[in-house]
């Protein structure tokens, strides 16, 4: 894992002192609330509903148990004892007071996190690929070039005010884990006819009022040119990114208007300026980032391992455990396990500072001591002995984190939504809550299959609705909570934006609407197709009159 | 006009609260006066812009009522008046001074 060097202790402290006197000065009342705002947004504090929340950044979703540890603290301390994890990899808390943030921030600096630019117009935590470094499937791990973006971004003088936020992501995969085409920026890595890693660089990409699919306006970027690209797109940005109209200021908007193509020539000129010069990346600088990625220190194992198979033949609940919690790792005798922070009855996301505590362990016990953040709001132990899976499953049984679920119908993407955040229209936990009740039965689960529904409880889409195979959108209408849903989005590599079914529904008919989607699906599926392939050869039609028509 | 309250979230903690008598927040909505008609709403208001100013509060603004016991109209600030409606173990809702209230 990434470790602070001297300069990054030294920006981190100082921020945090200098927030501690912001915060005094504001209750003294020497500071205003309007003076005041854009500083405490600047360190990742809004005020919600109820209390400040608190968005605190786990760069790349990466974190290591210590960390973890005092994020549990921190929920205990401070909060009341939980903390919400969040579709950009994040952790926030929800139950603040304003006097307590300054000792929270230099609990956190002590175990090297932050949550500076968590919020603002700049560029935001960078998020990637949650099986960075294990997958079989990837090129390069991509933390090596988001922990450089993030060195480049934080603080960079000249994007620290720009048109609106500014979401990067990265994967080094193939298969697309980060939603990268749903990003401001999104980096993709390639390998070119020489065989040589660099990156597929995607901009205007974007969920919100506006949902767009990126572009590609470079299909391949030398490593050594990351940082000066970025830079000139993010110039170009900065002069010609709409300030005046709040819902226009996204890049996605500016790539819309002048065109992908143009908007590249842009971008081409402005790096003729740059590259070569300053930015450029040496290959010792990649080197010495990655060298804090380095694979750990993995046993040499035999691929199959009896005791495991042993166990998934005599036990049922933890067979079906493995079939959709663990992952390929690419080294033999090891597995990456999911854990689902999607339990029946519970708020997405939602993790207690006593589970926090328990995955803390077990990374430290079976993970090297290292775990992840996914943007689909659970977390994941990233190298674990085959030998050990079984005895990681009893320890996340006992402590109600062994839903046996992750990417079936009920791993549900949901946002906060009216229940906590101030821009709300409508609820998005209960519904969640509710989907997950409907479908508990595992077996029902299974015959679904891959089935992702994305909940947000307004247009910001923070629950990414756009991109679920069915999305719902919480609307208000006349003080009343009503639900649009959207089918057939996909946040992967072949992304696209979801389809409005038809006029909104009330909130106690919004989850048998989900219901009716999925028994039209299973009526109509051919021979093992998804839900999405379904959806994609016969369209909007049979869904909607099955929820329209024949009512 | 609808009768409304002055509401509101403390400085200090970010706590929901009502305007009462004499000027004073209350994190209790039965506790908060209620401005019945456009130039008593305005008076009120006045109060709070003042009790911003030093500090107390932020982000004031009318929040309409109705009926006896003084219930928010809309499903946001029924949530505020009294927690997640996901977990009532936390807010106000799950303090004692609410069920004795309630
Ligand atoms: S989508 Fe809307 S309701 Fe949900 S967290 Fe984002 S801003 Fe809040």
């Amino acid at each position: 894992m990434y470790q602070y060097d001297a300069y990054d202790h030294r920006l981190v402290r100082e921020r945090v002192a200098q927030f501690r006197g912001q915060v005094v000065r504001r209750l003294k009342g020497d500071l205003t609330e309007e003076e005041f705002r854009p500083l405490r947004l600047m360190n990742g504090l809004y005020l919600q509903l109820h209390a400040y929340m608190l968005r605190v950044a786990v760069p790349y979703g990466t974190l290591s148990s210590e960390q973890l540890r005092m994020l549990a603290r921190i929920a205990r301390k401070y909060d009341k004892g939980y903390g919400h994890f969040t579709t950009r990899q994040n952790i926030q808390y929800n139950w603040l007071n304003l006097e307590d943030v300054p000792d929270l921030l230099a609990d956190l600096a002590s175990v090297e996190m932050h949550a500076i630019q968590t919020s603002g117009n700049c560029i935001r935590n960078v998020t990637a690929d949650q099986y960075a470094g294990v997958s079989a499937d990837e090129i390069e791990d991509p933390r090596i070039y988001a922990e450089i973006i993030r060195q480049w971004s934080t603080l960079h003088p000249e994007f620290s005010f720009l048109p609106r936020k500014f979401k990067i992501a990265v994967t080094g995969a193939p298969k697309d884990r980060a939603a990268v085409r749903v990003h401001d920026i999104g980096l993709q890595m390639r390998r070119n006819e020489k065989g040589e890693a660099g990156f597929e660089v995607l901009v205007g990409g974007g969920l919100g009022r506006t949902p767009i699919i990126a572009k590609t306006i470079r299909p391949f970027l030398p490593k050594r040119d990351l940082l000066s690209y970025l830079e000139a797109i993010l110039r170009v940005y900065n002069q010609l990114g709409r300030r005046d109209n709040l819902h226009k200021a996204r890049i996605k908007i500016l790539v819309q208007s002048v065109g992908a193509e143009r908007f590249t020539e842009m971008v081409e000129a402005e790096w003729q300026h740059l590259r070569d010069g300053a930015l450029e990346l040496p290959a010792e600088t990649i080197a010495h980032i990655r060298a804090f990625f380095a694979a750990p220190a993995y046993e040499t194992l035999e691929a199959k391992v009896p005791a495991f198979e042993a166990k998934r033949f005599e036990d049922r609940v933890f067979s079906e455990w493995c079939r959709t919690n663990l992952a390929p790792h690419k080294v033999p005798g090891y597995a990456i396990v999911n854990i689902s922070l999607k339990a029946t009855g519970e708020a997405p996301g939602d993790a207690s500072a006593e589970q926090m505590e328990t995955v803390a362990d077990l990374a430290e016990r079976h993970s090297f001591g290292e775990l992840r953040v996914t943007h689909a709001q659970n977390l994941v132990l990233p190298h674990v002995k085959l030998a050990d899976v079984f005895a990681v499953w009893q320890a996340l049984a006992a402590a109600g984190l062994a839903s046996a679920n992750i990417g079936l119908i009920t791993d549900t993407i949901t946002c906060p939504g009216l229940d906590y955040c101030n821009l709300a229209n409508a609820r998005s936990i209960p519904v969640a809550q509710q989907i997950s009740e409907r479908f508990e039965a595992l077996e029902r689960q299974h015959d679904i299959g891959d089935l992702k529904i994305k909940i947000s409880g307004c247009i910001n889409a923070c629950g990414h609705h756009h991109v679920g195979h069915i999305g719902l959108l919480g609307v208000d209408k006349k003080g009343e909570e009503f639900y649009q849903i959207t089918l057939g989005g996909d946040a992967e590599e072949k992304a696209s934006i979801g389809d409005i079914v038809g006029p909104a529904f009330a909130r106690e008919k919004a989850v048998d609407a989900v219901e009716t989607i999925v028994e039209t699906y299973l009526a109509r599926r051919q021979n093992g197709e998804r839900f999405l392939d379904t959806y994609r050869r016969l369209g909007l039609a049979p869904f909607k009159e099955q929820l329209y028509d024949a009512r | 006009m609808t009768r409304q309250v002055i509401t509101a979230n403390r400085l200090r903690d970010g706590d929901v609260v009502y305007l009462a008598e004499n000027g004073r927040w209350t994190p209790w909505l039965d506790e908060a006066s209620v401005a019945e008609t456009a130039a008593e709403a305005e008076a009120f208001m006045k109060i709070a812009e003042e009790s911003e100013a030093a500090c107390d509060v932020i982000g004031i603004y009318g929040m309409p009522v109705e009926g006896e016991r003084l219930e928010p109209v809309s499903t946001r600030e029924r949530i505020r008046a009294k927690g997640p409606t996901t977990r009532t173990d936390l807010g106000k809702q799950a303090e004692p001074d609410f069920a004795k209230r309630a």
